[in-house]
């Protein structure tokens, strides 16, 4: 691990005894409280901290609601009006849920364009990036398939569009779809394995996370400048100095979670979807939530139904290959001064095209959609490769130390490198 | 320290930067996409007592939408998530307890089988559903020409008043104003339009699948009598009764509310403390 050697030292007779056996609280010590970390982070290196906070809410929230929830097409929408309205603070425990997955999503997004900008997918954080791109597309998952579970007209008619994508698949396309609804529609069988899924991914989720910690702390923290770790000079121990700035950031977040949980708890779903799923009767319009907009947007912005929804995969898949995409041997877009244009734009780009997603498919939102599609695979395919070749950064600072006692440097000759 | 401001404030500012943008652009994205439909007007935007973070129902004004959902709606819309012990609830109308006992009994409520392996008749309890007026949806559409009358438990929050993110983050979706708009909406139908009218339908552009609707308006000056001497205008039941579905809809809103400013105050001062700690913690090293 980064930073060497444990320095736990077991100092009462039980943990020397528990030590030999199971060194988990040498584990806790290296990996939570002694584990180096650069200095210079800044708040968007707390969104990590927020994500765990929030699966462990969503799970604790969850199996509440499962203790009062039914998964059955004539029972699931009234047993979450009785959780709203009879179960005791059920109102609390599932307004929660419900936003808790869109601020999931509001840092999962904050977190992966955090790591596109300083560029923590390069070497040597490859496995670490990939575990997190799997870990979206599992939440992604989780996320689609409990919002079919009250069995509203949008859970209902969403559930319907998305897995209809797969129909699109030639010559076994119907039958996978068959097989996935369990059945000719979407019905009982669908909701059923869905709430099965739903139930079972976040514990899938825990154990990615696990993984991804672990590909963490092996070769440590990115941090701003992107230079990495070169002596202790460079690191502060995690406790007390970012379980600290971590635990106000948290605590920070969750002031604006509680805002939407207590003040417009419904403010990011969609109101049909207080309407019991009705399969005779289609809604004007059928718009996933917010965070699958921009792939929305890009599914529907060509025209070819297999096209679309390959490209709609492929606009995540890419993301897998990040690492190798980016021959920029510098990592933080702060010394990238090309490239951290193109970083704005496609951030701009991905706003786009999520608003272009809420929109109808109709006139000027199918042209801008279809503007916004090309820019993202543009950026990945073309843009981060040779940007990256004919790019000048700026000059780097010698170590994480220089950068942040740069007093020291001027003052006192810098050690050669 | 001082020297060392440059650098700090570079990454400082582009870190800002960065939260800026992408929190502007989360805030554009984090939409509820609702459309109006063709030709759909807006609702109008009346006030409510429970608007606002610390807007509380009106106790006398939910009552009174009750009697205008009893003694109207309710001959053709069921309202079936309420039991009628949820009307002597804290945060809702609050009818006294033994008000409630007396509503109740006043319905006749099958219930069974008895030991016999009979369906009864018994008189109403606090714990029964409001009773729904049809046996079926079948049974509804066949006495309304064939239009659903919907239960109105979740109208409030199933149907948007206006449109676009911003109003909704403001002014919520407007649920209540939407069912004051259709109440009071029933107008002469435009000289083009009147031709197309589907038969048995009244022109209402304030009707989300509309503008036609199968219900006739329903509401008339003086159809109810309110006990507290209030004018029982058109414009007044429909307010009325606006109020007291948007309490069916959210019964537990005060709870909410009031459990949200304790809750909001206590993590604020965490929050606070946590600064104050985490600023002593970092003022031992430069950073």
């Amino acid at each position: 691990m980064s930073g060497g050697h444990s320095t736990y030292e077991p100092k009462t007779g039980i943990e020397k005894w528990l030590d030999q056996r199971l060194p988990i609280v040498r584990l806790a010590h290296d990996q939570a409280f002694a584990f180096p970390t650069p200095r210079n982070l800044n708040y968007f290196w707390t969104f990590g901290g927020i994500l765990a906070i929030f699966l462990v809410i969503q799970i604790i929230t969850g199996i509440t609601l499962v203790m009062h929830y039914t998964p059955n097409t004539g029972l699931a929408f009234n047993s979450v009006e009785h959780i709203m309205r009879d179960v005791n603070y059920g109102w609390l425990i599932r307004y929660m849920h419900a936003n808790g997955a869109s601020f999931f999503f509001i840092a999962v997004y904050l977190h992966i364009f955090r790591g596109l900008y300083y560029g923590s997918y390069k070497a040597p954080r490859e496995v670490l990036w990939i575990i997190g791109v799997i870990i979206y597309l599992v939440m992604m998952a989780t996320a689609f398939m409990g919002y079919v579970l009250p069995w509203g007209q949008m859970s209902f008619w969403g559930a319907k569009v998305i897995t209809n994508l797969f129909s699109a698949i030639p010559f076994v396309g119907d039958s996978i779809v068959t097989w996935l609804w369990g059945g000719f529609s979407v019905d009982n069988a669908t909701l059923q394995r869905f709430f099965a899924l739903h139930y079972l991914l976040p514990f899938v989720l825990a154990g990615l996370v696990a993984l991804h910690i672990w590909a963490l702390h092996v070769p440590g923290n990115n941090n701003p400048t992107g230079v990495e770790v070169k002596s202790v000079q460079d690191t502060v121990p995690f406790h007390p100095y970012y379980t600290m700035k971590d635990a106000f950031a948290i605590m920070a977040f969750l002031v604006v979670f509680a805002l939407f949980v207590f003040y417009i708890p419904n403010y990011l779903g969609h109101a049909v979807n207080y309407e019991p799923a009705d399969p005779l009767k289609t809604p004007a319009h059928i718009v996933p939530e917010w965070y699958f907009l921009p792939f929305y947007a890009i599914l529907r912005s060509i025209p070819d139904k297999l096209l679309g929804v390959l490209a709609m995969f492929g606009a995540i898949v890419v993301l897998f290959f990040l690492p190798w995409l980016d021959t920029s041997k510098v990592k933080s877009c702060n010394y990238r001064p090309i490239y951290r244009q193109f970083f704005w734009l496609l951030a701009i780009d991905a706003v786009v095209l999520g608003y272009v997603g809420s929109r109808p498919p109709e006139g000027i939102w199918v042209t801008i959609g279809q503007i916004g599609t090309v820019y993202y695979f543009l950026h990945f395919l073309v843009i981060l490769p040779v940007v990256g070749l004919i790019e000048k950064p700026k000059p780097l600072p010698a170590s994480i130390s220089e950068s942040v006692l740069g007093k020291a440097g001027k003052t006192q000759p810098q050690p050669a490198e | 320290m001082v020297e060392s401001k440059p650098m700090q404030t570079a990454s400082m500012k582009s870190a800002r930067r960065l939260l800026t943008a992408l929190s502007v652009g989360l805030g554009l994205a984090l939409a509820s996409p609702v459309m109006a439909a063709e030709g759909q007007h807006e609702a109008k935007d009346i006030s409510f007592s429970f608007e606002g973070p610390f807007g509380l129902f009106d106790r006398a004004q939910l009552q009174r939408g009750f009697q205008v959902y009893k003694e109207i709606c309710s001959a053709c819309h069921s309202l079936s998530l309420v039991r009628f012990r949820n009307l002597g609830d804290p945060g809702g109308p609050s009818f006294p307890e033994d008000q409630v006992k007396a509503l109740a009994a006043e319905y006749q409520i099958t219930d069974g089988p008895n030991s016999d392996g009979e369906m009864f008749e018994r008189p109403g309890l606090p714990s029964d559903a409001l009773p729904s007026p049809y046996p079926n949806d079948n049974a509804a559409r066949a006495a309304n020409g064939g239009a659903l009358p919907p239960d109105l438990s979740l109208i409030t929050k199933s149907r948007p008043g206006w449109f676009g993110t911003w109003r909704q983050l403001v002014d919520n979706i407007g649920g209540p104003q939407y069912v004051y708009s259709v109440l009071t909406g029933y107008e002469e139908p435009p000289a083009d339009l009147a031709a197309s009218a589907p038969p048995g339908t009244h022109y209402n552009p304030y009707f989300a699948a509309g503008p036609w609707i199968g219900m006739p308006k329903p509401l008339n000056d003086g159809q109810v009598t309110y006990e507290d001497g209030t004018e029982a205008t058109v414009d007044q039941m429909a307010r009325d009764v606006s109020a007291f579905l948007a309490w069916a809809a959210e019964p537990k809103m005060e709870q909410r509310k009031q459990l949200g400013f304790q809750v909001l105050i206590y993590m604020i001062i965490l929050t606070v403390l946590l600064y104050f700690t985490k600023q002593k913690i970092w003022s031992r090293i430069k950073h």
